[in-house]
């Protein structure tokens, strides 16, 4: 049961992998890489259960931390650079 | 005939967790513009990330690992809304192009600007 999860969530990545190729601006290919992370928080735990390994759990808890972190972190970079552009800046003056 | 009864509830959960998470990532690849993709991607994150965490759960009955088992769900249903709201934000901010509005929708926005 635990492996047909594992190979349920498998394909999930590998169908938000394509988005990410596919994806044509920036944001679609951020929506699949936090839509990957997220899939392997689940990854993680199911393989924890599938070898027995509780300890997984907290490797699984520190990556859905890291991937927030790391989503929002992006969407500040990008939103800076559309902001350069849009916006004029103070030393454009 | 616990383990019995654990099986039997966890079972429809992972199908129906599996089952999101496949459509999701389905409508995530098919659906014609970012904003859509962005509301299929949300079913993925939570809905079916809860259930295959609850399946978990219920397998591994009242220990520590469903203590943490419950901290990563209520983390993954705190946080993916609030991403999917920053990368809304970013999307909107960066000029990602709004889907061209319906005939209704058109035919509405002149009715309210032009009175």
């Amino acid at each position: 049961m635990f492996a047909a999860a594992a190979i349920g969530i498998l394909v999930v990545m590998g169908l938000a992998l394509v988005r990410a190729f596919l994806g044509p601006t920036v944001c679609d290919r951020i929506l699949a890489v936090n839509m990957l992370g997220t899939k392997t928080v689940l990854l993680i735990a199911v393989l924890g259960f599938l070898g027995g390994r509780p300890d997984f759990l907290d490797i699984a808890i520190a990556y859905a931390l890291i991937n927030f972190i790391g989503v929002i972190a992006v969407l500040k970079f990008v939103e800076r650079i559309g902001d350069s552009r849009s916006s004029p800046r103070p030393e454009d003056f | 005939m616990t383990a019995l009864l654990a099986d039997l509830l966890s079972l429809p959960l992972f199908i129906g967790g599996v089952f999101l998470g496949i459509s999701g990532a389905v409508g995530v690849i098919r659906l014609p513009d970012f904003y859509t993709r962005l509301h299929a991607a949300g079913v993925t994150d939570t809905l079916s990330a809860g259930m295959i965490l609850t399946a978990m759960m219920i397998q591994a009955g009242f220990t520590l690992v469903t203590v943490k088992l419950l901290l990563i769900l209520i983390f993954l249903w705190y946080t993916s809304p609030v991403a999917s709201h920053a990368l809304a934000r970013a999307a909107v901010h960066t000029g990602v192009p709004l889907p061209p509005q319906t005939d209704d929708e058109r035919g509405q926005g002149d009715a309210s600007s032009s009175n």
